[in-house]
């Protein structure tokens, strides 16, 4: 199996005036291709500076991280945003859809940066929305679309670049437990399909649809254990539970 | 990202905030349409003077009287009446020069039957129509031995036949009409050259300048004598001979300076030109003033843009886009906005100088050039004033972009 994550003491320290907050106080940890981890600690623990810097949005103050077995320390701002560009599917807890902007430009904006050919790119995008279930809303904008199918325009954005790691950081957060139950499906396939992916998430039972849950407190990581009674998401059952 | 993506997205963005957009522009549409305008009327005005100085003659010099002083005090010139149709005879016997028209002018009563008017009237030699690169419509002009015998021939412009005869048409060629009380036979209508600023130049009579001197004007002196040189090289040479033919005939010693002044056509259009000049630096003053102007309303829009738009940039930057690709895009908005607001300027600036051509009569000429300069200049404006908000967004730092409440 790769690692497609290996982190060696990373610490963040965060400085405002002259306080420091240490937000991650040397975390190690490694996740091999194809993992499905879930995320949870308590708030402040560190769990979204943690993804931040997986996602190559922020820096570690110390510590060696590898993606994909790159050091990541050691590239630039623009090198960074390569790396976001090519290697990583974001999915954010408020979605971060450009508003005023069709559900398909969203998703074709990662190809743009790509430098993808306008054409490749339109079918690239069709096919992640339809791959999410939306391949009827191509042309809304984010505020004519419900917040789970925001949500599921944040991840087909995620997609469509082919990431090696797909990061979410509360996705479900701001769902109800049935749309929460669609997205987790499309998750799940993702991850049968060879994805790996890291979430976070507050509520239990969403990290039992995951196979692995890291804990962190203090930030640190407290214990990482796989799911023992993993659940599973099917769509009858989000029927059911609505 | 390719580059008209950049075009596409900043397009949106400017149509988005469509009043703020134009009232950013605006500064710049005003400061280019005013350029434009003011440079046409110039040039329609130094275009109207040329045409008036080159009207004049060809290869012309004109020789009038020297300027009286009082100590160091000129007295202007003409003050002197020092030329004479004797200098005007003697000056055409330079092998340099062509042609020779002495000019006296002065007012004169025409009248016709029951109808009376008032013109200038001018006196002067056979060689007019060669001089003065001009011709007669109908008829003929006097020849030298009615010049010589002082011949009651006139020689009327157009304007003076639609007043005396009823319509510019009509055929005055063997009337007489009297010219201060006195009879004189039309022999021929000036061909018509349209009026130049406050001159009409067809509102004129002409006669034998022996005739005006004896009969109308009286006394001895000429105003003006206007000499053509046989070709344009030889205008020096006879620039040189007529000021050593007065010279002598004048009696002038070494020491003294010229009683009479020589000016060529070149001398006249190249005083013109220099007002002109000035005028075009004056204009090229407040154009680059006004776009400084539009540019800092550009700069200033854009720094709220970039602020407004945080959230945009970090999630722009956090799928992946580079430095260079938020810096591009701020960069081509700003120079959108400022390019829109150059070609509405022109645009605006054309529609001006029509208006103004047709409300105030007044000669205008819309050349490329400046329109030219307006465009770039109002890019270059986008870009300058461009750049700072540009870099500024492209340095957020993706996730502090991201977290932009
Ligand atoms: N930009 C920042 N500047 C200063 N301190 C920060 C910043 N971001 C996070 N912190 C601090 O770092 C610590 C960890 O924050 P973090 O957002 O990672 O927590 P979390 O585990 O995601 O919490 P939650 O479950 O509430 O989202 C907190 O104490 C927080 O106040
Ligand atoms: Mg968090």
């Amino acid at each position: 199996m790769k690692t497609v994550i290996a982190m060696e003491n990373v610490t963040k320290i965060y400085r405002i005036g002259d306080q420091e907050i240490q937000a991650l106080r040397g975390v190690n940890l490694a996740i091999e291709e194809g993992d499905f981890v879930a995320i949870m600690g308590p708030s402040g623990s560190g769990k979204s500076t943690m993804m931040n810097v997986i996602g190559c949005l922020d820096k570690p103050t110390s510590g060696e991280f590898y993606l994909d077995g790159h050091p990541v320390s050691e590239a630039d701002d623009d090198e960074l945003a390569i790396i976001r560009n090519r290697k990583i599917g974001f999915v954010f807890q408020n979605f971060n859809l450009l508003p005023r902007t069709s559900a398909v430009e969203n998703v074709e904006l990662p190809l743009l940066y790509a430098g993808v050919p306008a054409k490749e790119r339109r079918e690239r995008a069709i096919q992640a929305l339809e791959s999410v279930g939306l391949g009827d809303r191509l042309a809304n904008k984010p505020n004519e679309l419900s917040g789970g199918q925001q949500q599921r325009v944040s991840i087909a954005r995620a997609l469509v670049n082919h990431p090696v790691l797909l990061l979410a950081d509360e996705p479900t957060g701001a769902l109800d437990t049935k749309t929460s139950m669609e997205i987790m499906h499309i998750f799940q396939q993702l991850n049968e399909a060879g994805k790996t992916i890291i979430l976070v998430t507050h509520e239990p039972d969403i990290a039992e649809y995951a196979k692995r849950i890291v804990r962190f407190r203090d930030g640190q990581v407290v214990s990482n254990e796989l799911v023992t009674a993993r659940r599973w998401a099917t769509l009858q059952e989000a029927e059911v539970m609505a | 990202m390719n580059f008209w993506e950049s075009v596409r997205v900043s397009l949106r963005s400017i149509q988005t905030n469509k009043l703020r957009s134009f009232l950013t522009m605006l500064g710049i549409i005003i400061g280019v349409s005013a350029v434009i305008a003011m440079v046409a009327i110039g040039e329609g005005a130094s275009a109207n003077v040329a045409s008036q100085i080159n009207g004049l003659g060809s290869n012309l010099l004109i020789v009038s009287p020297g300027q009286a002083r009082q100590g160091q005090i000129s007295l202007g010139a003409g003050s002197l009446n020092t030329l004479t149709l004797a200098d005007a005879e003697a000056i055409a016997q330079n092998e340099s020069v062509a042609g020779v028209a002495p000019s006296i002018n002065g007012r004169a009563q025409l009248v016709w039957r029951n109808k009376n008017y008032s013109t200038s009237l001018e006196g002067t030699s056979e060689s007019y129509l060669q001089v003065r690169n001009t011709d007669v419509q109908q008829g003929r002009f006097f020849n030298h031995l009615e010049v010589k015998e002082r011949a009651n021939v006139a020689v009327v412009g157009t304007e003076v036949v639609s007043n005396l005869f009823g319509d510019a048409g009509a055929n005055p060629v063997g009337q007489t009409i009297q010219i201060n009380k006195i009879p004189f036979e039309i022999i021929g209508v000036l061909q018509s050259k349209g009026s130049s600023g406050m001159t009409n130049n067809d509102d004129k009579v002409i006669i034998p300048v022996t005739t005006a001197m004896d009969r109308i004007t009286g006394g001895k002196n000429v105003g003006t004598i206007y000499v053509s040189a046989v070709s344009a090289e030889q205008m020096a040479l006879a620039q040189a001979d007529v000021q050593a033919t007065l010279r002598a005939r004048h009696h002038l010693k070494p020491k003294d300076s010229d009683d009479f002044q020589i000016r060529s056509q070149t001398d006249i259009l190249s005083t013109a030109q220099s007002v002109t000049s000035v005028m075009t630096a004056l204009l090229s003053g407040i154009a680059a003033i006004s776009l400084v102007v539009g540019g800092i309303g550009i700069m200033n829009i854009m720094l709220v843009s970039v602020t407004e738009r945080t959230r945009e940039i970090g999630i722009r930057k956090a799928i992946g886009a580079t430095r260079w690709d938020i810096q591009r895009q701020f960069l081509i908005e700003s120079v959108t906005l400022s390019l829109l607001g150059g070609i509405a300027g022109i645009l605006v600036g054309i529609g001006g100088v029509l208006l103004i051509g047709k409300l105030a009569g007044l000669p205008t000429s819309i050349s490329l050039p400046p329109m030219l300069y307006a465009f770039l200049s109002s890019m270059l404006v986008g870009v300058i004033f461009g750049v700072y908000p540009a870099r500024k967004a492209s340095q957020l730092k993706p996730i502090d972009a991201l977290r932009y409440e």
